[in-house]
């Protein structure tokens, strides 16, 4: 089983992300998923919490998800009000959005343990693709090139199943593009 | 993401080009007569709501209240778009929700409401109305602590409150056992010998609001498998009758009789209807209540609703390791199980109830039932009850683990306070 947890702010679509990526490997990945939200009131700009399971078996635990293989930040400030890196499994994968270096990010932030470390201007993307600063379906891109949690074109196929025809495209457009970016990172 | 809502309007688009917040368009193409089984990514809330769409209600009154409040929006989405023909009343409170759709309900009407926590409590004085002049009405209350303390989140203290309400219980464990215990509920609440109402219960946030892979049956399935509500019990010109009349003390007695009667008529509809359903849509949730792997269990955990997911995959675990553990998972309250219960002997030296409520002044709910039907002289089984997961506290795996290690120190023959509270900060 994959465990994953997205950190946003209220109003980035965390929880969209966590949907779009179980919608991904459920009905058109042939796996099976589960997605939630923090639980209770939400307040836009306040740090929020999304998760998606997967796995190859019916998932019947209920429980809060704790130890993660992969962490997604959405909002690199995020990192000094909230503890991104609880229960990352020591394989596990962080992606975030930062237009620092690795090695400026490291210096700006503790993460010494994390081993692998994907970062993305994700809002540049998102600025030049959507007209718009809201970074999920780029992270979600970046999160499946960087850990192979699902097919690329089921994500794809996602996101024209949940958004309107409108945002749709360019969504689309805006997730290959990290997806390419991240992609390209690992071959160098 | 939920807010306490009165006011939460329904669809929101995103302005620019992101998509932050959702717009709900998932699978509307499909929603057509001729609909075909097909799989979507659901919230429990959702599930349901496809649930109650291809029940057909012909009315559905509702007030909105946190985590219950996506269910009766898409709802009235699903009207909007006439997807089944059906009068929407938005109403101004839950008592006046039951109130509506009770009046429809004496028209011979299918209906549907949903509701939670102190919306359940404020509906309370319908309740009864409703199930003493046993009309077929199907209620889901997504559970939530009840105030105060004010809280959003899950627990089950709001319907064990109404446990003796008259109305037939369930709890589900998963968004899918919502959609079909909904369709299921229906065929249970109709059936002539039963003619009871009943209330669909979904933990709230941990089902409401969590989205899994859902398996929508065919419209014309259900529809063989629930036919339209055909009853006596109405107002007609051709037939008149009285309804939900007063009986003094000469006929009372006989009225609560007959309620009894139909409460264990009940058992074998219910057991009856889970089989037929499993014939038709291919699952099956055992009726009453399920046994999960208890055949050779020496310790065994009796749960209601969501939780039973979680312990399931800590009972394989413990499994792997050669311990003798199974679960019982309650789905009915009432009517209880207690025939399964009262069947409970060797190998099993010690069952433990896990209660996400609790009775001030004396235990959890569940147990006392449990506890009650496992009673004969000379029994051997020892018992532990669990209070965890209240007002949306988590119940975790390795919380659960804990429950079967007291209980196998207890079948060992130590001593265990009987009754726990997991997780508490103090003691």
């Amino acid at each position: 089983m994959k465990e994953i947890r997205w950190h946003g702010r209220g109003g980035n679509g965390a929880f969209t992300a966590a949907r779009l990526l179980g919608l991904a490997a459920s009905v058109y990945g042939g796996h099976y998923a589960q997605a939630f939200p923090s639980f209770g009131p939400e307040r836009r700009g306040a740090p929020v919490l999304g998760f998606t399971r997967i796995d190859d078996v019916v998932i019947t635990d209920h429980s809060q998800i704790v130890d993660c293989d992969c962490v997604i930040v959405l909002d690199e400030t995020l990192i000094d009000v909230a503890d991104v890196l609880k229960g990352l499994r020591p394989d596990g994968v962080m992606v975030s959005n930062s237009s620092r270096s690795e090695v400026e990010f490291r210096k700006t932030f503790d993460c010494a343990g994390v081993k692998n470390l994907v970062l993305l201007d994700g809002t540049s993307i998102a600025l030049d693709v959507l007209q718009s600063p809201i970074v999920n379906t780029v992270m979600l891109g970046a999160a499946v090139a960087a850990a192979d949690l699902v097919d690329i074109g089921d994500a794809e196929r996602a996101i024209g199943d949940l958004m309107p025809k409108a945002l749709a495209g360019k969504n689309k457009d805006a997730l290959r593009t990290a997806y390419k970016k991240v992609k390209a990172m690992s071959k160098t | 993401m939920p807010h306490d809502g009165k006011n939460q309007s329904g669809v929101q688009e995103q302005g620019g080009g992101g998509c932050a917040a959702l717009s709900v368009c998932q699978g509307k193409a499909e929603r057509t007569g001729s609909e075909r089984a097909h799989n979507q990514f659901l919230s429990g809330n959702e599930a349901a709501a496809e649930g109650v769409r291809l029940c057909r209600p012909q009315v559905i009154a509702a007030y909105p209240i946190t985590p219950q409040t996506t269910l009766v929006e898409r709802l009235s989405e699903f009207v909007a778009e006439r997807a089944f023909p059906c009068k929407y009343l938005l109403v101004e409170s839950e008592h006046s929700a039951m109130a509506a759709v009770m009046g429809a309900a004496m028209m011979g009407s299918r209906v549907f409401t949903a509701t939670s926590s102190q919306g359940l409590l404020y509906m309370c004085e319908m309740l009864s109305y409703v199930s003493g002049s046993r009309y077929p009405i199907v209620l889901v209350n997504a559970n939530r602590a009840t105030a105060t303390p004010w809280n959003i989140f899950g627990d089950q203290r709001d319907s064990v409150a109404m446990r003796d309400s008259g109305w037939i219980q369930f709890y589900v464990e998963s968004g899918q056992e919502s959609l079909d215990t909904i369709i299921q509920a229906y065929r249970v609440a109709e059936h002539p010998e039963v003619s009871t109402p009943v209330m669909v219960n979904i933990d709230g946030f941990t089902l409401t609001h969590t989205y899994d892979l859902v398996n929508i049956p065919g419209q014309e399935a259900v529809d063989a498998f629930l036919p339209p509500l055909k009853t006596a019990n109405r107002l007609s010109l051709e037939n008149p009758r009285s309804l939900s009349i007063n009986i003094g003390p000469d006929y009372h007695l006989e009225s609560r009789y007959q309620e009894q009667k139909a409460f264990q008529a009940a058992e074998k509809v219910i057991a009856q209807t889970d089989e037929d359903f499993a014939r038709k849509f291919g699952r099956k949730y055992y009726g009453m209540a399920e046994r999960y792997r208890c055949e050779d269990a020496e310790c065994v955990l009796a749960v209601m609703g969501s939780v039973a997911g979680t312990v399931r995959t800590v009972v394989d675990r413990l499994r792997t390791e050669g311990k003798r553990v199974g679960m019982i998972k309650v789905r009915c309250l009432r009517p209880f199980p207690r025939a399964l219960f009262a069947a409970q002997e060797a190998p099993c030296k010690a069952l433990g109830v896990l209660d996400r409520n609790i009775s001030f002044g004396y235990e959890g709910a569940l147990y006392t039932e449990a506890r009650a039907a496992m009673y004969r002289p000379g029994a051997s089984i020892r018992t532990l009850n669990f209070i965890a997961g209240l007002g949306g506290r988590d119940i975790s795996r390795s919380d659960i683990a804990l429950m079967f290690e007291k209980l196998a120190r207890l079948a060992g023959g130590s001593f265990e306070e009987e009754l726990q509270y997991i997780g508490l900060r103090w003691s």
